[in-house]
């Protein structure tokens, strides 16, 4: 039997990584999106998990919500990425410091 | 019981943002200003319908999901009526850059329901659904000039941070659901009473989704973003995202910070203390540093940020009250500062930089007098009305004995009065660089100089719009 | 809020829309609209406080309410709140009154001027201050009112500031008023240490509790905290009042139109002053001291300023000398705790020293702006209404009966003569003495303008005539009052009951109480009058004046050169602004030269400020360096900020 603590550690790890994901990742802006999926993922495990094993539906119930709206956000994510990559020619995270300072 | 009457005006602005999406199928070449009048008027019929249904009582509706109270129908209407003028304001400018189309006006509208479900949000659901309609649409509408290089990658920066901060508040959020066991609002403050003290599952929690909130305000060290947005993004948009979503970041702090988790009030309080000190240190001494007038601005939107926290972390209704009347009055200075960025602007030129502004006294002297009381109500300059709120803030401070940060706060908004009134300087006593005409539309020249005046000639009613603050926020725990 | 609140907070409001409306859309309406709508605002005013206001409290109804809480300071409520008892209804009607014959009369005077919405503006807004001043019911209003009047009194002395000499009077008249308000603040700061409190109700209810209080001074020495507060707040009203030795501001002040010189400074703001004292009553009556400052103060200024007038050449100035020294016998009477016949005084004053100056001002226009007495002379013929108006005016003023100003002026010398403060000898010779000189300027300044040779060149003579309707309706207007008023108000005023609580006296030394007791009507109190000394003073001062100025106009020029010396002493108003202006404000100007130069440019310039903005320059482009631009390094910042809350909790709990 798995125990809740044990879901809850693997949903830590998850977010560690795609946290980590989004600030070491210096080459591939695609990459970053799906760094970004992990941690919505991470947090979706904790839902269900807690909804599982203490209290009753409503946290799956707000993972369904997380889903729908994680996919909507991608497909904007994506669509910037495209405007982007036709304005400059590259989804080179290094290349996007124009605004700084 | 499935009541709709408090939902009625988020009904009527998405339905209305269907009918123009429709609408520009077919008769988008028929009726030029067709969208940007249906815009306003369904701002303007939602806000005196939220006024026509407000109740003095609180009541829950749609299960638990959705609270309508003073507050509520208060900052409803204070956000459409911020979006209307801002739409107003832009009117010109967007039309001259050639986003004149139906899908800003669209995401305009999903914005203002995403900001009005934040602001009556009673459950973790509404709160997550209000944050993610209104971030949504901001990245697209920042993206919206599609061959404006700084315009796309503002937004791409604003999606990846924006995103990594939602992740932080719904992890948050699923550990206070995970320690109370309840995604209601009023709920998990009646299970947090009962925990213990220092329960770290709640008191990890709440450290992230108070990171969450401080990205969606823009303070420091979740600030990364407000520069680079503002300067980026088309002023029309800046304009969007300086106003009315400060409003409804402010309002999650109160439904979630103080009304959700009020039994770890000790511990939000001196995490508060750290981020508006950053804010005030960080948004008034990097603004000097500035040369672009946006992104000075956006610093300068930190700043007051911290300000607004200053209010908050009193922990107490009548410093709730201050700090909401402080982020009203701040949206309408913004309002009017970048207003005066749009006026000077025209197409194929953007007067964002400092230097543009030189010798606007020379250019239009009106025009630099509401300038110059946009910039002392920024700097809190007696008699306007930006310093009785600088004041009731730091009363608050004060009152709620937080005496060194209140002294920091004073020392910040005098460093702070360098840059804004260095903007006067320029304006009145430099030569001018940029003579071009101003030609600007009569609706923007009336509401920007009813803005500019309203900003010296409401401070003998602050009494009455404190008094109103109040009552929103009698309910607070 | 009741209705009778919401009436009388309209009084001041309309005025202050009246004022809004001309001088935001002046340039719209044009100037008949302008005046129309400002002059109907004032009517309005005048009407609620005449109708409504006056009998509504005369009837006891009085009424001490807030109307709005614009915020807190600490525990310090900022409240907006009228006090409307029979003292305030009674300087409503004066205020408004003499400010709607005012406006009329503006018309006439400032026609074709390019100010004239801007002129309209600032006395509606002057009456709205005043109006705030007088129906205040806490001391912060009271201020705020205070310094309203003050600086459209500014605004108006400067009102044609391309001349260098009306520039340098408003700037006078400022700084010599900031002496005195700064007096007054530290007055209310120190009722606000003692009371914590600045209702009027609740510091007046405290004042027996508050009598032990004492204020130590440097030297071991203590003051009664009342007396040092009172002192305080009568240097405020010494300043607005024009008292010695802040007086010089007022003569200067004639620079303004003439309409403002009527309205503001002499028949309104400059009784501010008068007002505040008498307001405060219940405090001057536990302080001897504080009234015998008062009494000597308002004495010499009533009998030195009246010698003035008598070597004053502009027509202006003696009407500007002739009030500082009206105002110094109301002071007496303040400082005689007759403040009953200060007010009795103060109303008649208005009424009869608008009057002249509006007369002076008829003159003036006929004379394009020319105020030179001895380029006038034989004017009666020319200008009948504005002669008879003067007449009337100088009769009143000189305190012959029936006129208004003889019961008011009787009454105060009557009353001096009753106190037995230190300083009332004094005060009594010098109101006796003032008499005598009041009538002989005042006499001087008719003769020399209407009547003898005409001495204006040919051309203004041939053009001379009567002035519009507009003007020579305010005149007929005030002059009724300038002779009624004293025999109507008398009885109610000074024996009656009129004022109830509002004017509070310690009965022991109620002089007026005395004085009721020889008071049987006005007929006998004119009867009294011919077997004593006053009257007599008085129409010697005629006479003497109409000897020099009519029957041996010859004789004045050989006086002033064997009197040589005390004629320079008067005609330089005995070297106060020569000490002022060469000695003070000459040696400050000096230090702050100095202070300049070696203080701030090098110590706090060099040293502090740009040493503080060149580190806060560094650190500002340090922090912006930390925006780097990539999004990694902002989503690190996020993250580090997380750890950092994170630790600092758990570290914690």
């Amino acid at each position: 039997m798995v125990s809740l603590s044990q879901y809850l550690i693997l949903a830590a790890a998850l977010f560690a990584i795609g946290v980590v994901g989004v600030f070491l990742n210096r080459k591939n802006l695609v990459v970053l999106l799906m760094a970004i999926e992990l941690i919505l993922l991470a947090v979706n495990l904790n839902f269900v998990a807690f909804s599982h094993f203490l209290w009753g539906m409503s946290g799956q119930v707000f993972v369904f919500f997380i889903l729908t709206v994680a996919a909507a956000e991608s497909a904007i994510g994506l669509a910037i990425l495209i405007v982007l990559f036709r304005n400059r020619r590259t989804i080179n995270v290094d290349d996007f410091d124009t605004l700084k300072g | 019981m499935l009541h709709i009457r408090p939902v009625v005006p988020e009904i009527i602005v998405f339905a209305m943002a269907c009918v123009i999406l429709l609408a520009d199928l077919f008769w988008k070449r028929r009726f030029k200003g067709l969208m940007y009048g249906l815009t306003q008027a369904t701002l303007i019929a939602a806000s005196v319908t939220a006024y026509g249904l407000r109740d003095p009582r609180a009541r829950v509706v749609l299960h638990g999901m959705v609270v309508q109270d003073r507050l509520s129908t208060i900052l409803q209407i204070a956000i459409f009526a911020l979006t209307a003028i801002v739409l107003a304001y832009s009117r010109t400018y967007i039309v001259e850059r050639g986003v004149f189309r139906s899908e800003f006006f669209v995401l305009a509208l999903t914005g203002v329901v995403g900001m009005c479900v934040m602001v009556s949000a009673a459950h973790f659901l509404s709160l997550y659904l209000g944050l993610e309609l209104l971030s949504l649409s901001l990245y697209a509408l920042i993206a919206l000039q599609r061959d404006s290089i700084p315009a796309t990658e503002a937004a791409m920066k604003y999606f990846v941070l924006g995103a990594l901060s939602s992740g932080l508040l719904l992890y948050g959020l699923s550990m206070l659901y995970g320690a109370t066991g309840s995604l209601e609002i009023t709920r998990v403050a009646t299970a947090l009473a009962a925990l213990p003290r220092h329960d770290l599952v709640a008191t990890l929690g709440l450290v992230f989704v108070l990171s969450g909130l401080a990205f969606k305000l823009g303070v420091v060290p979740f600030h990364m973003w407000v520069p680079d947005v503002y300067e980026g993004a088309p002023t029309a948009v800046t304009l969007y995202v300086g106003a009315a979503p400060k409003i409804a970041a402010f309002a999650l702090f109160l439904r979630l910070l103080v009304e959700g988790l009020h039994g770890l009030s000790g511990a939000w309080q001196e995490m508060l203390v750290l981020l508006a000190f950053l804010s005030m240190a960080v948004g008034n001494i990097v603004a000097i540093a500035q040369t672009n007038l946006k992104r000075m601005l956006a610093y300068s939107a930190i700043a007051h940020m911290g300000f607004v926290l200053l209010g908050l972390l009193s922990a107490r209704v009548s410093g709730y009250a201050d700090a909401l009347f402080y982020a009203l009055v701040y949206a309408f200075m913004t309002l009017g500062a970048f207003g005066i960025i749009i006026l000077l602007s025209r197409k194929g030129f953007e007067a964002e930089r400092l230097e543009d502004l030189r010798g606007l006294y020379q250019r239009s002297p009106w025009y630099a007098w509401m300038m110059l009381l946009f910039m002392f109500s920024m700097a809190g300059v007696p008699p306007t009305i930006g310093f009785y709120a600088k004041f009731a803030v730091i009363e608050a401070a004060v009152s709620a004995g937080f005496y060194g940060l209140a002294v920091a706060a004073v020392l910040f908004s005098v460093i702070g009065a360098f840059y804004y009134l260095r903007i006067v300087k320029l304006m009145f006593f430099d030569a001018p660089v940029d003579a071009g005409p101003l030609r600007q539309g009569r609706d923007l020249r009336w509401l920007l100089s009813l803005n500019g005046i309203a900003m010296l000639l409401t401070t003998p009613w602050a009494g009455t719009l404190i008094a109103i603050c109040r009552s929103a926020v009698r309910g607070l725990p | 809020m009741t209705s009778a609140l919401a009436l009388y907070t309209a009084i001041p409001l309309v005025c202050l829309a009246g004022s809004l409306i001309a001088g935001f859309f002046g340039r719209i309406l044009g100037t008949v609209w302008t005046h129309r709508i400002v002059i109907l605002g004032i009517a309005i005013a005048f009407a609620l406080s005449a109708v409504y206001a006056l009998p509504r409290t005369m009837a006891g109804h009085d009424l001490d309410a807030t109307v709005y809480l614009w915020g807190r300071a600490g525990g310090l409520p900022l409240t907006v709140g009228f006090l409307i008892d029979p003292l305030t209804a009674l300087m409503m009607v004066v205020v408004t009154f003499v400010s709607l014959m005012v406006h009329i009369y503006t018309i006439g005077y400032m026609r074709g001027d390019p100010g004239y919405q801007r002129f309209f503006s600032y006395i509606a807004l002057f009456t709205f201050a005043m109006l705030m001043l007088v129906m205040a019911n806490n001391f912060l209003q009271l201020f705020f009112g205070w310094e309203g009047v003050g600086l459209v009194s500014y605004l108006l002395i400067g009102f044609w500031y391309t001349r260098e000499s009306a520039i340098f009077a408003s700037l006078k008249a400022f700084l010599v008023n900031r002496l005195g308000d700064f007096g007054f603040i530290l007055g209310i700061a120190a009722i606000y240490t003692v009371f914590h409190s600045l209702d009027y109700a609740t510091v007046f209810a405290h004042v027996d509790a508050a009598r032990h209080a004492r204020l130590a001074i440097i030297g071991g020495t203590s003051w009664h905290m009342l007396t040092v507060i009172c002192i305080l707040l009568f240097i405020g009203a010494m300043g607005k009042s024009a008292q010695m030795p802040l007086h010089v501001w007022l003569p200067d002040s004639m620079e303004g139109p003439t309409p403002i010189s009527a309205l503001i400074h002499a028949a309104t703001m400059v009784t501010a002053g008068i007002f505040m004292v008498a307001r405060m009553s219940p405090l001057f009556e536990q302080s001897p001291v504080a009234r015998s400052v008062v009494l000597v103060v308002g004495a010499s200024t009533a009998f030195f300023m009246a010698l003035l007038g008598m070597v004053q050449t502009d027509i202006k100035r003696v009407i500007a000398y002739s009030t500082l020294s009206q105002l110094g016998y109301m002071t007496v009477a303040l400082g005689a705790s007759a403040y009953a016949a200060a007010i009795f005084h103060l109303v008649t004053h208005a009424f009869f020293k608008a009057l002249l100056f509006l007369a002076a001002g008829s003159v003036i226009i006929a004379l394009h702006h020319e105020q030179d007495l001895r380029k006038m002379g034989g004017l009666r013929r020319y200008m009948p209404i504005t002669f008879a108006a003067t007449w009337v005016g100088s009769l009143a003023l000189a305190g012959i009966p029936p006129f208004a100003g003889f019961f008011s002026k009787d009454a105060i010398i009557d009353a001096v003569s009753y106190s037995t403060l230190p300083g009332a000898e004094y005060a009594f010779a010098a109101v006796l003495a003032g008499v005598f000189v009041t009538a002989f300027y005042t006499f001087r300044m008719l003769f020399l303008a209407f009547y003898g040779e005409p001495r204006m060149d040919a051309h203004t003579r041939h053009n001379l005539h009567e002035s519009p309707w507009v003007v020579t309706l305010p005149l007929v207007l005030l002059a009724i009052p300038s002779v009624l008023a004293g025999m109507v108000l008398i009885r109610p005023l000074l024996f009656g009951h009129f004022f109830r609580g509002a004017l509070y006296v310690r009965a022991a030394d109620n002089p007026l109480t005395r004085m009721a007791s020889h008071y049987h009507g006005v007929l006998a109190f004119i009867g009294t009058a011919f077997v004593s000394a006053p009257l007599y003073l008085a129409l010697a001062g005629i006479a003497t004046a109409w000897y020099l100025y009519i029957y041996r106009p010859e004789l004045p020029a050989r006086i002033t050169h064997h009197l040589h010396g005390f004629y320079t002493v008067l005609r330089a108003g005995y070297g106060f602004d020569a000490v002022y202006l060469d000695g003070i404000a000459a040696s400050a100007r000096a230090a702050g030269r100095f202070l300049w130069r070696v203080g701030d440019v090098q110590l706090i310039d060099g040293a502090i400020v740009n040493g503080t903005a060149r580190l806060v320059g560094r650190i500002a482009a340090w922090g912006r360096r930390l925006q780097s631009g990539y999004i990694y390094h902002y989503a690190f910042a996020i993250i580090l900020g997380l750890f950092v809350l994170m630790t600092f909790f758990l570290h914690r709990g």
